[in-house]
């Protein structure tokens, strides 16, 4: 396994209280494989991404948990150990370029940059630099582009390019896609699987699941702060377990589907004060139905299950009590 | 045939592009940007109609022009039998009333200042419809109408309360509350979830079937499109390109721009199917167009005949147009 996660939980120490972002939350991702980690705002997908990163922004914490790179907790690395690291060994996109973009500054002096501070020559990353516009498909002249005279689509090609810098092992998308149109979306969807196909693992973030079901291997389903299903693609869209999966796929509209779309009713709870036992039990259609589960659903937190290989849940719908 | 609610006309907004020194010195005539170039199209009463595109192909110019948000550059916007392209501010108010915006950012478009009840309230006001007590009870009605309950709570909540979907709500019963006859929605769903969606379309529906309500819906992503809208028209670069009944045009697509749109959609059932037709690039600037069928240097059929001559609308099946050289069929 390249990255393991292990009971990583995120709390945000807000005036308000304490908003417990992810909790729990045990994954692991293999090499040149890609996890899509699909929830609603608030699900926990981009905090748990920015803690890989160690990039938790204040007043978020990280309280408890492991992230295992090649062996190693970035947790517990120090300022310097994870410079080399980042940018690096792991590349991170944002739904906004401009996050990691200067304004005031050309874009191809910003990619050389990226390079010479992790020790390569100015002459050889600026020939590197003109090589990367070409792999994301964009004229060489635009290293000489300020980000504003750039779209959105080429400044998120950018924001690839120089995550490419170094082959990474591991890039972490957060949304890169959901402030574009569909035709750019599509093109840098291809960019990512390119850079798959590279060998390079991802961590994708989105709350598009059909977006997920057309590219990824493995499909992660985030609920309130849990990772409530895992699993390949074909376990996630043919066999969905937990109901908020099942709901999340009817809610999507899908050109090449017949029949309705079914909105998911209510909204996700405040994560200070999350409904005790299944964070979803006050939406979920089949504790509503049966009333069986009372007492459990909205009391006791379910445990996660490997239901098939590879297949994970965490409800009380399977193996367990509530079946 | 009953005459539509709105009926838009050879519909132009021309934005002028901001000379140098030197083109203004030189005498250099001034220069355009096409937004929106000789457009038309009609909604009939309960109709919507989805108007598809990519950012810059003016969907959104087109949708504030129609409204009078902005001032058409040349072309007719009649409104239930009435032009009022030329009428003055004071003749439009009534018509105002009956036209309405929902704007694609929940969170630009509400004052942060303004309690919900009171954002939802205000229009009632300003049109001199109800007095400050009435206005109150239709606003409580409103919040409980789009499902923001319990009312009287949701009512002293500003909109850093609430959630992204819950603020679309919001903008959506301001403008509902005057009960109006057409609604612009422009990217109504674009900026929340796509589980939420469902729910404001659903939402939106609801208000069609109560005001028989009509709506130009703008947005980039065809598959809204499909679940909310009777015919479609998609755009490119100031023009539309192709228009139909949604059916129709989903599943026959005759223009290649129409086509590569579809194919872009992620989709679960159709995942692991190839992508037949990919374009590539973006759209054009509006400013410096390209020669004949504006699409030609993205399109993969593009002929010499593409590159010389500007494709018209013309009519390849019932109520279906499309305006290209090749089309698919």
């Amino acid at each position: 396994m390249l990255l393991e996660v292990k009971n990583l939980s995120i709390y945000y120490y807000t005036l308000a209280g304490v908003v417990k972002g992810a909790e729990n939350v045990t994954f692991s991702i293999g090499r040149g494989e890609w996890v899509t980690f699909v929830g609603e705002s608030g699900s926990g997908k981009s905090t748990v991404a920015h803690a890989i990163m160690n990039i938790v922004p204040s007043p978020g914490k990280v309280v408890a948990g492991e992230v295992i790179f090649e062996g190693k907790d970035l947790l517990k690395l120090n300022k310097e150990e994870l410079r080399k690291i980042r940018g690096k060994d792991i590349s991170m996109i944002f739904q906004d370029p401009m996050t990691s973009l200067d304004p005031l500054r050309k874009v191809g002096d910003q990619m050389v940059e990226v390079m010479t501070v992790h020790g390569v020559p100015e002459d050889e990353a600026r020939e590197r630099a003109k090589e990367l516009l070409e792999k994301v498909n964009l004229p060489p002249d635009r290293l000489d582009y300020y980000p504003h005279q750039l779209s959105g689509g080429q400044r998120q090609r950018i924001s690839i390019a120089m995550a490419m810098a170094f082959n990474p092992k591991l890039l972490i998308a957060d949304e890169p896609t959901t402030a574009l149109d569909v035709i750019v979306q599509d093109s840098i969807m291809d960019l990512i699987d390119a850079l798959k196909s590279e060998g390079t693992s991802i961590y994708f973030v989105t709350h598009d699941i059909s977006l997920a079901a057309e590219r990824s291997d493995k499909i992660a389903v985030m609920y309130a702060g849990k990772l409530v299903e895992f699993g390949t693609v074909e376990q996630i869209v043919e066999n969905p377990l937990h109901p908020y999966t099942k709901a999340l796929i009817e809610a999507v509209p899908d050109l090449w589907k017949e029949g309705e779309v079914r909105a998911i009713p209510g909204y996700p709870p405040d994560l200070r004060n999350p409904p005790p036992g299944c964070r979803f039990h006050p939406r979920c259609p089949v504790f509503k139905e049966r009333s069986t589960l009372k007492g459990l659903c909205n009391a006791v937190e379910p445990e996660m299950i490997e239901y098939e290989k590879g297949h994970f849940v965490a409800c009380h719908l399977y193996g367990g009590a509530g079946e | 045939m009953s005459e539509p609610l709105l009926r838009v006309e050879n519909l132009k907004k021309y934005f002028p592009v901001r000379r140098n020194i030197l083109e203004v010195l030189r005498k250099e005539p001034p220069r355009y940007v096409k937004a929106v170039d000789g457009i038309s199209f009609e909604i009939d009463r309960g109709e919507v109609l989805a108007l598809i595109g990519e950012s810059g192909c003016g969907k959104t110019t087109a949708g504030r022009t129609v409204l009078r948000l902005i001032e058409p550059t040349d072309g007719k916007i009649i409104f239930d039998g009435t032009d009022i392209t030329e009428l003055s501010r004071e003749e439009m108010r009534p018509f105002r009333r009956r036209m309405q915006i929902i704007f694609q950012d929940p969170y630009a478009s509400l004052s942060p200042r303004m309690k919900i009840g009171d954002a939802i309230a205000h229009p009632l006001l300003v049109h001199g419809i109800a007095e400050k007590e009435e206005a109150k009870e239709i606003a409580l009605r409103m919040l409980k109408r789009v499902g923001l309950t319990p009312e009287d709570e949701f009512y002293d909540r500003y909109p850093h309360h609430l959630s992204g979907g819950q603020r679309q709500r919001v903008v959506i019963a301001r403008a509902m509350v005057l009960k109006p006859e057409f609604v612009v929605a422009d990217e109504a769903v674009s900026m929340i979830d796509v589980s939420m969606r469902a729910s404001i379309l659903e939402l939106l529906e609801s208000f069609r079937e109560e005001y028989n309500l009509s709506q130009l819906f703008i947005t980039h992503d065809i598959a809204v499109g499909k679940l909310i809208a009777d015919r479609i028209a998609v755009m490119y670069l100031g023009k539309i390109v192709e228009i139909g009944p949604t059916d129709e045009v989903l599943k026959n697509p005759a223009h290649p721009y129409t086509m590569a749109l579809i194919q872009a959609v992620p989709s679960i059932a159709r995942r692991k199917k190839e992508k037949k037709l990919k374009i590539t690039g973006e759209v054009p600037n509006a400013a410096n167009p390209p020669s004949g069928c504006r699409f030609h240097p993205r399109c993969p059929f593009s002929s010499e005949v593409c590159i010389a001559h500007e494709p018209e609308l013309v009519e390849i099946g019932h109520n279906h147009f499309v305006a290209c050289h090749h089309p698919l069929h």
